[in-house]
C-alpha cells in the first residue's frame, strides 16, 4: 500500500515536470498571441517553409549526418582494436576513451576555438613552415571537428560493447569453415555488430543535431543550426510561438532517428562502459 | 599490422588529449597568447580565485549540485521502489515518462521546463535551476536503482514481515541496505550531471544565478581568457578524482562479488 503510494506521488511529479512542460510546447507550437489573444494556428509551421529556415534544418541534418559518419569511421575501427586486447588493456583504454567526457563539454570545445583561432597554435606552428595564416575558426569544418572530438566515444563505447560480448569460437568456427579474415569480419563481425552501431548512430546524431554551444563557439554568432534558432527564440526574442514549433520539429526528427535505429535492433542500453 | 593498430590508438588519443593538455599547459602561461609561451606564472590562477563572478558561480555550481543529488538520489530511490511493484499499464506509463527527459534533446528539456515555469509564474532564479537539475537527474537514479531491485529476492521483504518488522522498518533495514550500490551509483551519476549541466542552466536560470558552464560559455564567447585555461585545469584535475574514487569503488565491488 505504501509502495502504491510512491508510485502515485512519483506519477504526479512525473506529470508536472515531464508531461505538461512537454504539453506547453505543444500548445505553443500550435497557438500564435495576437493582441493578448490567444489562437490556434499553423502559422508557426508555415514560418518555418520560409527558406531561411528550412536552410537551417538542412544544415543541422547535413552536419549531424557528417559528423555521425566521421565518428563512426574512426570510432569502429577503434572498438574493434580494443575489443581484440587483453583484458587488463581493454580496461585502461575503454578508461583513456570515456576521461575526457568528464571534462565540461563547453570546455573541451572552448580547447578547440583557442587552438584554431588566428593567433592559435595550429597556425603559429604552420606559420613556422611558412604556410597560413589560415581561417579555421568559425567554418563549417570547425563546428564538425567540434562535433565529431565531442561525440566520438558516443559511438565507440556502444560498438565495443558489442563486438566484446562476440565469443571467439565465432571466429574459429568461421576460419574452419575457410573463411579469411576479410570474409569473416564481412559475414560474421560486421553483421553481428550492427546493435552497436545502431546505437552509436543515435547517440551521434541526436546531440550533433541538437547542439547550440558547438556552433556558437567554433561557429561564430552568425552560425545557425537548428538549436541556435530555439535558442534564440526563447532566449533573446521572446518568440516562444516559434520556438517551440521549431522544438516540435526537432523533436519529431528525434523520434524518427531513434524508430529507425530501434527497429533495427539498437537499444540505448548498449551504451557500454560509459558509466 | 600491430604497429598500425599501436599507431591508430595513438593517433586517437592524440586527438582527444591534445586540446585538453595544451588548455592545461597554457594555464601557466604568463603572456596572454594562446600560442606562444611567455614563461610559468600563476597569475591566471590568482585572477580566478579573486574573481567574484567565478566564485559565486562556483558556489552556486556546488550547492545546486549538493541539493539536487540528495532530493533527486530519494525521490528516484522511492520512485523506483513505487515503480518495481507496479504491473502492467501504470509500470509502462511510469516507466516511459521515466525516460522522456532522458531520450529528449537537452535543449527540448531546457525550453518546456521554461515554459512550465512561466505558467507558474516562477521567477527564473536559483529554485528553478535546483528545480530543472532534479527533474533531469531523478530519472538515472530511477534507471540505476531498478535493477537491483529486480534482482531482489521478493522473499526477503517478506520474511522481514513475517518476523514483525514494520514496512517501513522492513524497508529500511532489508531493502535500502540491500539496492545500496544502485543508490550510490545514481547518486553519482546525479551529482556529475548537475556539476556538469549547461543547457537546462542556461535557460532556467536568471536573477544573476549563474553555474561554472554559464560563465564559461560567457567566457568563451567574450573572447580569450586565460582564466578559463586555469579553471579547466581545476575542474579536469577535480573530475579526476571523482573518477578515480567511481572507479576504486567499482573495482572494490567487483573484488567482493568475485570472493
Amino acid at each position: 500500500m505504501r509502495k502504491n503510494t510512491f508510485a502515485r506521488a512519483y506519477l504526479i511529479w512525473l506529470m508536472i515536470f515531464v508531461a505538461i512542460p512537454l504539453l506547453l510546447i505543444a500548445f505553443y507550437a500550435f497557438t500564435v498571441t495576437e493582441t493578448g489573444q490567444v489562437s490556434f494556428s499553423f502559422d508557426n509551421f508555415r514560418r518555418f517553409l520560409n527558406p531561411i529556415y528550412l536552410k537551417v534544418l538542412v544544415r543541422s541534418i547535413e552536419l549531424a549526418l557528417k559528423s555521425t559518419i566521421l565518428c563512426l569511421l574512426l570510432g569502429y575501427p577503434l572498438a574493434y582494436i580494443i575489443a581484440r586486447e587483453s583484458e587488463n588493456r581493454k580496461r585502461i583504454m575503454l578508461l583513456l576513451i570515456v576521461i575526457p567526457m568528464w571534462m565540461n563539454f563547453l570546455l573541451r570545445t572552448y580547447a578547440w576555438s583557442t587552438l584554431l583561432g588566428k593567433n592559435g597554435l595550429i597556425n603559429i606552428i604552420l606559420g613556422k613552415f611558412g604556410l597560413g595564416p589560415y581561417q579555421l575558426l568559425y567554418t563549417d569544418g570547425a563546428v564538425l571537428l567540434g562535433m565529431v572530438y565531442n561525440f566520438l566515444p558516443f559511438m565507440v563505447l556502444p560498438i565495443y560493447s558489442v563486438l566484446t560480448k562476440m565469443s571467439p569460437r565465432l571466429f574459429e568456427a568461421a576460419s574452419d569453415l575457410g573463411a579469411t579474415k576479410l570474409e569473416t569480419f564481412k559475414r560474421v563481425t560486421f553483421p553481428m555488430s550492427i546493435p552497436g552501431i545502431l546505437s552509436g548512430v543515435s547517440m551521434v546524431f541526436i546531440p550533433a543535431m541538437s547542439t547550440f554551444v558547438i556552433s556558437n563557439i567554433l561557429g561564430g554568432n552568425k552560425y545557425n543550426l537548428i538549436g541556435n534558432v530555439i535558442e534564440q527564440q526563447f532566449r533573446w526574442t521572446g518568440d516562444w510561438h516559434f520556438g517551440s514549433s521549431m522544438s516540435i520539429i526537432l523533436m519529431v526528427f528525434i523520434l524518427i532517428t531513434m524508430a529507425f535505429t530501434n527497429k533495427f535492433g539498437g537499444d540505448m542500453s548498449e551504451r557500454g562502459g560509459l558509466f | 599490422m600491430r604497429f598500425l593498430k599501436k599507431l591508430y590508438v595513438n593517433a586517437i588519443l592524440l586527438f582527444l588529449y591534445a586540446p585538453i593538455f595544451i588548455l592545461m599547459i597554457f594555464s601557466f602561461n604568463a603572456s596572454k597568447s594562446r600560442g606562444t609561451w611567455g614563461g610559468f606564472s600563476l597569475k591566471w590562477y590568482e585572477e580566478l580565485f579573486k574573481s567574484g563572478d567565478i566564485m559565486q558561480a562556483l558556489y552556486y555550481t556546488i550547492i545546486v549540485a549538493i541539493l539536487s543529488t540528495i532530493i533527486s538520489t530519494a525521490l528516484g530511490t522511492f520512485a523506483a521502489i513505487g515503480i518495481s511493484e507496479k504491473r502492467g499499464i501504470w509500470k509502462k506509463v511510469l516507466l516511459n515518462l521515466n525516460y522522456l527527459p532522458v531520450v529528449n534533446p537537452d535543449i527540448v528539456t531546457a525550453v518546456s521546463l521554461m515554459a512550465l515555469y512561466s505558467m507558474m509564474r516562477l521567477k527564473l532564479g536559483f529554485i528553478t535551476i535546483l528545480l530543472s537539475h532534479i527533474v533531469f537527474s531523478t530519472p538515472y537514479v530511477v534507471l540505476s536503482v531498478l535493477p537491483k531491485l529486480k534482482s531482489l529476492d521478493p522473499n526477503l521483504a517478506e520474511a522481514a514481515l513475517d518476523l514483525g518488522a514494520t514496512p517501513f522498518y522492513a524497508l529500511r533495514k532489508v531493502i535500502i541496505p540491500e539496492i545500496m550500490p544502485g543508490i550510490i551509483t545514481g547518486a553519482l551519476l546525479s551529482f556529475t550531471l548537475s556539476i556538469d549541466d549547461f543547457v537546462i542552466s542556461f535557460f532556467n536560470t536568471g536573477n544573476g544565478v549563474t553555474n561554472l558552464s554559464i560563465e564559461i560559455f560567457a567566457m568563451a564567447r567574450r573572447g580569450v581568457k586565460p582564466t578559463i585555461n586555469a579553471l579547466s585545469t581545476l575542474m579536469f584535475l577535480t573530475m579526476m578524482v571523482l573518477l578515480i574514487i567511481i572507479y576504486k569503488r567499482d573495482e572494490g565491488g567487483k573484488k567482493l562479488e568475485n570472493e
